[in-house]
């Protein structure tokens, strides 16, 4: 009965929520004074209609919408980091420009704007490892990794990663050394963290693009490490 | 606002869990909430800090219960009805009031790339004398303003050192309110973590906070 105490939270919330919607029902008026912002239920059918009132009254355009969705479905996520972590293992120069300023350096390779506006790269070393959180809500380099995971945005990680770090990257399978310095990025303004992480060994004849194919959006937040390829198999 | 969301340092919130082959949206209604909100801020009747105090400011049971794209949704639908943009009775409707106007979109399919390459500047080309200098020794104000504030609990009352001075930024604590953007100097901030949790925390280790003037004293 490992799990009962949490069980028995779940259920009393669920129903201390449903008693909340019921007041708010019964005295929206009043329910209102209080400036709360109401969950509603039934969020399929709340958005469809919200939309469709966005779409009629002339304040949303549905195809900006289908483009905005589909742009960070497709088109911007981790793989953009991937490729800015591969070119500072190969070009010192970049890595250079990238360590003293992260937006003008991933705009190089066409990458930037919301989410990136004000970026800072973080490197790990032998003895430095980094981690990013947001413990106030869920910021994240939207620019290079798109939008988060769940975890990121989890009370779990979020209260945790700051308190217990090593407790957390031991969770994700990551044992950092006594003596490694660790450093954890909250962020808590509009500065966006990446971690570029370190190039395994064994990858000394790989090209850019196999180097870009090893790294992991896990590696790029500083909750693991970037593995080196299977031997014998490709990136 | 010490609202549940300051959540750096609480416990017993269970482990991490984490989905393989995680999609950026499990269902279609989540992005086109988040999509939404992006778009409808477009009209500048909110900002980014006004969204994250929306989301702040729904019940802390049902913070910790529902989705994270059920909050996003429920501080839309606050911002809409509360910023002007939609009638309490035409959300409820779900039709626009007789007889009113129809508006054009200030952001088109085509405009999209640009809404993203736009970003959310918030860095400030002007001159404010900064209050610290990198290296000094600080502590985080005791202050616990029912507004949003961007300086964690748990930084408050504790000394760190200037690590880096950002520049000039908007303040978030003031901009959330609409009460203009007070721009200051923005750093990040290094704390220990023995500093801030004490013998049980490793002394190798330091957390990196960024925080405002406004939100710092010397120590």
């Amino acid at each position: 009965m490992k799990t009962s105490r949490r069980d028995f939270i779940a259920k009393s919330g669920a129903a201390a929520a449903a008693m909340h919607d019921l007041a708010h029902a019964q005295a929206p008026d009043q329910g209102h004074e209080h400036e709360h912002s109401l969950v509603p239920s039934d969020p399929a059918l709340r958005v469809k209609s919200l939309e469709s009132l966005l779409v009629e009254k002339g304040l949303v355009d549905p195809a900006a919408l289908d483009a905005l969705v589909d742009t960070f479905q497709h088109k911007i996520g981790p793989r953009n980091g991937a490729q800015v972590v591969a070119r500072a293992w190969v070009d010192s120069g970049f890595k250079k420009r990238l360590l003293a300023d992260g937006t003008a350096a991933i705009a190089e390779l066409g990458f930037g704007g919301r989410g990136g506006d004000y970026l800072q790269v973080v490197e790990n070393t032998p003895t430095v490892h980094n981690l990013v959180v947001c413990t106030l809500c869920s910021c994240y380099p939207w620019a290079v990794l798109g939008l988060p995971p769940i975890w990121y945005k989890s009370a779990a990680y979020r209260s945790r990663a700051v308190i217990d770090p090593r407790g957390v990257l031991r969770e994700f399978g990551l044992e950092l050394p006594e003596n490694v310095e660790l450093r954890v990025h909250d962020s808590t303004a509009e500065l966006r963290y990446l971690v570029l992480p370190e190039r395994p060994a064994g990858t000394e004849k790989l090209k850019e693009e196999e180097l870009a194919a090893l790294v992991t959006r896990d590696a790029m937040i500083g909750v693991a490490k970037v593995a080196a390829p299977k031997p014998g198999g490709r990136a | 606002m010490n609202g549940v969301h300051d959540m750096g340092g609480m416990q017993d919130m269970g482990p991490v869990q984490r989905e393989k082959n995680e999609p950026v949206f499990h269902q279609r209604w989540e992005g086109r909430v988040w999509g939404m909100m992006w778009l409808g801020s477009a009209w500048g009747k909110w900002n980014l800090d006004a969204m994250r105090h929306a989301i702040e400011r729904i019940p802390p049971a049902d913070y910790l219960r529902v989705s994270y794209y059920e909050k996003w949704l429920a501080a839309l639908v606050d911002l809409v009805t509360g910023r002007g943009l939609v009638t309490r009775a035409e959300l409820e409707s779900g039709k626009p009031a007789a007889g009113s106007a129809k508006a054009t979109p200030p952001v088109k399919a085509e405009g999209v790339p640009a809404l993203i390459a736009r970003g959310n500047p918030v860095k400030r080309d002007v001159a404010v004398a900064a209050r610290f200098q990198v290296g000094q020794r600080v502590r985080g104000r005791n202050i616990n303003p029912v507004t949003h504030t961007r300086l964690p609990r748990y930084a408050r009352g504790k000394i760190g050192t200037i690590e880096r001075d950002h520049g000039v930024f908007l303040f978030a604590d003031s901009n959330a309110h609409f009460q203009g953007e007070k721009p200051q100097h923005l750093y990040s901030v290094r704390f220990t973590a023995r500093e801030l949790w004490g013998e049980q925390a490793s002394a190798r280790d330091s957390i990196y906070v960024n925080l405002w003037d406004d939100h710092l004293e010397p120590a």
